[in-house]
Order: C-alpha cells, then structure tokens, then sequence
C-alpha cells in the first residue's frame, strides 16, 4: 500500500500548493498579471500572523483573521497606487515592478525579522495524525486540503454567483469592452488583488504552522503556485487545483525513489505538461 | 549620391573614445590597487550580462527569467574541463560557452511553445531543474559545491608574465587575467550586438519587437529569428559565467544558478539604465555599482533600495535613465537608427 500511501500524501501537499497558488491564479486570470512578488509576500503574511502570536499571544487562527484584512488593505493598495499604472499589453513593466517588489519584501523581512528560521505554533494539532485504515494522514495536512477546497469553493462562488464575479469575469474576457459596461477595471483590479490577499494569508497560515520559514523561501513557494496555475489553465480555479496536485503527487512520489528528487519531479511534471498542452489543462479564458 | 546610414557624428566619437577607454582599461592594472581591479571586473562582468539580457528582451523580446541556468552551465562546465578533463582554466571558459549552447537548443524547444508570461515562467523552471540535475553531480561536489584545484589555479596561462610585468603575487595575477578577459569580453559582446543592431538581422528585429504581424508580413521569420538570439545570448551569457567562476575558484550549484544575482540584479541594470538602447546598460551597471558601494555598510538595506529603484524607475521613467537623458538632448552614443545622407535637397517649402 505504499503507492497508495504516496498518492494521499502527495495530494494532500497539493492542497498546500493549490492554496498558495489560489491568489495568484485569481489575478493571472483576470488581468494576466504575472505577479513575480506573490511568494514573498505569502512569506509576508506569515510573518504578520506570526506578529500576532508572539507579540499579542493570540492564537494562529485568530491571528490570520486579523491579518486577512490588513492584507486586503495592503493588496488593494498595491493595486491601485502601483500595478494598476505599469498593467497594459506589454508583460514587461508588471513582472519588472513585481520583481522589484521581491527583493524589497524579501530584504525587508530580513531586516526585520533576521535570517532565522522560524514557525507559527500551533499547539497540539503540529504532531496529529488520523488512521484511516489504508492510510494515516497528517491533520494539519487534511485541515490544508480541506482549506484550499472550501477557498476555491468561495472564489468560484464569489467569481460565478455575484455581480463582482461577473465584473471580474467580464475584464478577463475583454477590459475595454467591460469598461463600455460601465466597469471600471482599475476598481475590479484592486479588488481582485485584494482579494488574492485574503487568500494568500490563509496560505501563509498553513505555510507558517507545517514548516520552518525564513524571508528566502517566497521564490521556491512562487514557481510551484505558477506551476499549478500554468498547468490548471488560465483562469480555472479547479484546474489550479488539479495543478497543485499533479505538482504534490509528483513531488511525493519523486521523494519516495530519492529524497533528493523531490523537488526535480515536480518541475519535471510541470515541463511533461507544458510539452503536451502549452496552455494548461483546462484553459477557461484565452490570453 | 543619396544613401542610407547609421552614422552620426556622435556615433564616431563614442567610437573613438570607446578605443580611448578600453586602451587605458587594458593598462590599468599596472597603476591601480588590486581591491580597484576585482571592482572592475565585477563591473564589467555584470554590463556584459546586462547587455545579453537586452538583446533578448529590449531587442528580441525574449523576456526570460532564466538566464542563470547558462551563467550557471558555463561555469560549472568550465570546473568540468578544469577537474575532470585537466584542461586550463583560461581555456575551460570556451568549454562553458559550448555548454550553454547545447543546454539552449533543447530549452528553446521547450520555451517557444510557450508565451509571454509562461515563456518566463517557463525559463526559470528550467533554470532550476538544470540547478537540481547539476547539485546531483557528485564529482563536482555535488549540492555543497567544490574549488579549482590549487595546481589549475596557480598555473593558469599567461599569468607568469603578468606576474613579471607588473611585480605582482600569483592571485592578483590572476585578478588582472581576469579582469583582461571580462574587458575583452565585454568590448566583443557590446560591438557585436552594436553591429547586430546595425545589420539587416537588426531591422528585422526592431521590426519584430514593434509589430510581429507586420514583420511577418514583409517577409521576417520571426521564429529563425528568435532561435538565433536565444542561441547567441546564451552561449555569451555561459562564457561570462565561466569567466565568472574562474576568478572566484569556488562554485556551488547555489552561487552559479542564484535568480538573484545573474538574473534579477542584470534586469534590474537593464531596467534603471534603460531597456532597448546599448547606452542603457552601461549607465545602469555606473547606478547599480554605485549603489552597491555607497549602501555596502547596510546589508539588506541595499537590496530594498534597489528593489524600490527599479519600481520607481518603472513607474516615472519607463525609458530608464538613459531614455531621460536621451530625450533631453537628443543625444544617441550608439545610433543604430537608419537615416537618409546626401546632399541637402533642394526646393520644395
């Protein structure tokens, strides 16, 4: 039951790497916007919740939710006082911008917070496990899994079921058109972006509590959120999922042959995919 | 009697002083401390990969993220030669050049199916997987790295005479070698993509970076085109990471594949200084040097005022340094615009 034990284990890490990519597919997808700083700043916000459980000793879950709308705050912001300026048709200006945005985020962190690594406590459920007869699974990862199901629920819900949702949806498939509509795609950026922030907290908690971080890691957490995005397809939020768990699974099943392969199989499936299909799985908006 | 030219007067005096320039540069090290040398070859190092990645995305509008995946062939090609093969070091560098290009053909497989941000995205992941398959070779250290063999080191060509001409110890020696070859490469890397821009191939690639549609619609094959200079810059940009790494004499797949260092501070160079223009990169590694000098005493400091700068940049002066300068005064140091010379037409209004 090895390989069984392998599947579970490696879809359950997809869940974390759905999570992470959750955010940035939401704004790949509205406004193709290649955001290079998403991983730092889920290392970022890691480090905000953790601010709260070592400073204010609150506990990690209520420490994110506090931290969600700050994050909302500081995404739309972004938006609307930078990105919103250097988006347009040539990718150039947003991933030079974003990139900047990197290094300073991640020489930031390090100023304030050392190169030390560190984690959010999160008290008895760090060493807990379920037996599920075939197999044992971590709860934390089951409770990431289950977090990044009920995350892409909402987005879809939020993205398919209300009026942003249609606006959202309607800048994706043509700004221009949807600015006639009496949209105003600057005010739908901030927000998605906004939004993608709430996401990439409730990320950064899960990020925090199951590992060791410290302010290098953001670029390593990037690659395998664009990986599950790139190969989901543009704009599906599923397809993102499915993408963190082919990345998981191939990663896991990697690291049972050799440990040191972990990470190599997860690029090799991304590079297996984009050879077959160059625009992802289950492209739902063209670019 | 009317023909068309790249000349102009500034154009030849930029050339002069260019000559002017690199003669000094070649005679520097015999008037200047050792600690001056290392500065200038780290400079010089940093224009050349500067002027590579503008070719491809100033020029060929190739934005890729995932140069230090040649930077980082070369050079560990280059330890190849030197520790497997006993080849010399100074040798060794055409060895990571060849590297390069052969890791280039299948990436470029691979990367052209893709577009815009995931040909990016596409070029890092390759980078890396290059960088995990490298850190699996455990006759060059494996993931923790290994040095140059004190024996290669120490009688690496030429540096018996520039240990006689100048009075010099062994390792500084080795600086200036060094620092000749980065100056040399730099010189051939700028002036072939200064001619590059002034050839046929040249317009066609303007033509390409402002409307591919167009461009296909007069007859440029865009796809050749692409592959060429995707070929080019990589086999340069390997050849500069094993110069890179031979003056270091320690490598480890950390150093010689980081994003930071050989892909993220050259865009950052191309993007301050200004992207599209030769003149660009060069006011951009004077920006990021002095930067880096007058900021080394504040660690991390540094690099958040450079992430900022490049913002900055980006947001009020998309053209770079350079472009504002250019628009002031009109100058072009290196024209590579095509205008119409003859005699003054006469009549009309």
């Amino acid at each position: 039951m090895m390989w069984l034990d392998t599947l579970v284990q490696g879809m359950l890490l997809g869940g974390l790497y759905a999570l992470f990519a959750a955010g940035l597919s939401l704004v790949f997808g509205i406004m193709r916007l290649v955001n290079l700083a998403h991983g730092d700043l889920i290392v970022f916000a890691a480090y905000l919740v953790l601010t709260g459980v070592t400073l204010l000793g609150l506990s990690p879950w209520v420490a994110a939710l506090i931290a969600m709308p700050v994050m909302f705050a500081l995404g739309w912001l972004l938006q609307a006082a930078v990105l919103n300026r250097v988006l347009g048709k040539d990718i150039l200006p947003p991933l030079l911008v974003t990139f900047g945005l990197s290094v300073a985020v991640q020489n930031g962190l390090l100023e304030a917070f050392s190169a030390d690594s560190r984690r959010i406590p999160a008290g008895a459920l760090e060493g807990a496990s379920l037996d599920l007869g075939l197999v044992t699974v971590g709860v934390m990862p089951l409770m990431t899994f289950a977090s990044a199901i009920l995350a892409i629920m909402a987005l879809n819900g939020l993205f398919y079921h209300t009026a942003l949702g249609r606006a959202f949806r309607a800048t994706s498939d043509d700004a221009v058109t949807a600015g006639l509509m009496g949209i105003e795609p600057k005010r739908v950026f901030a927000i998605a972006t906004g939004i993608a922030m709430v996401v990439v907290t409730l990320a950064a908690l899960y990020l925090g509590m199951r590992a060791n971080f410290d302010p290098s890691i953001g670029p390593a957490r990037l690659i395998y959120a664009f990986e599950a995005v790139i190969i989901g397809g543009l704009g599906s939020l599923w397809g993102t999922l499915a993408g963190g768990i082919i990345i998981g699974v191939a990663q896991t099943a990697g690291a049972a042959v050799n440990p040191e392969w972990q990470i190599l199989a997860g690029h090799i499936a991304f590079l297996v995919v984009m050879l077959l299909k160059p625009r992802g799985l289950f492209p739902r908006a063209v670019d | 009697m009317y023909r068309l030219t790249t000349r102009t007067r500034a154009g030849t005096a930029t050339e002069i002083a260019v000559l002017v320039l690199v003669l000094a540069g070649l005679a520097l090290p015999a008037v200047t401390p050792r600690g001056v040398i290392q500065d200038l070859f780290f400079i010089l190092t940093m224009l050349t990969l500067a002027q590579i990645w503008n070719l491809l995305a100033g020029y060929g509008g190739l934005v890729s993220v995932g140069q230090q995946a040649f930077v980082g062939i070369g050079a560990y090609a280059m330890f190849a030669g030197v520790i497997l093969l006993g080849w010399n070091p100074v040798a060794a560098i055409l060895l990571g050049g060849l590297a390069a290009l052969a890791l280039a053909v299948p990436t470029a497989f691979f990367a052209f199916r893709l577009q815009g941000a995931y040909f990016a995205i596409g070029t890092w992941v390759i980078a890396e997987v290059t960088r995990l398959l490298i850190a699996q070779w455990k006759a060059l250290g494996g993931g923790t790295g290994t040095s140059l063999p004190r024996e290669a080191t120490s009688n690496i060509m030429g540096t018996d005479a520039i240990r006689a001409l100048f009075g010099v110890r062994e390792a500084a020696a080795r600086d200036i070698l060094a620092y000749w070859l980065a100056l040399a490469l730099v010189v051939v890397v700028t002036g072939c993509i200064y001619w590059l821009l002034r050839s046929r191939l040249g317009l066609a690639l303007a033509a390409v970076r402002d409307n591919v549609e167009a461009a296909q619609a007069v007859g440029v094959d865009v796809g050749r085109l692409k592959w060429a200079v995707f070929l080019i810059a990589a086999a340069a940009t390997g050849l500069t990471g094993a110069l890179i790494f031979v003056q270091t004499a320690r490598i480890s797949p950390e150093a010689a594949f980081a994003v930071t260092d050989w892909t993220a501070y050259v865009i950052f160079i191309v993007v301050i200084g200004g992207i599209g223009t030769i003149e660009g990169p060069i006011v951009g590694v004077l920006v990021f040097f002095a930067l880096r000098s007058a900021l080394a005493d504040y660690g991390s400091w540094y690099l958040m005022t450079l992430g900022l700068a490049a913002i900055a940049v980006m947001l009020f002066a998309p053209k770079g340094l350079w472009g504002l300068i250019s628009a002031r005064t009109g100058l072009h140091l290196f024209p590579v615009r095509r205008r119409l010379a003859g005699p003054k037409i006469e009549g009309g209004n």
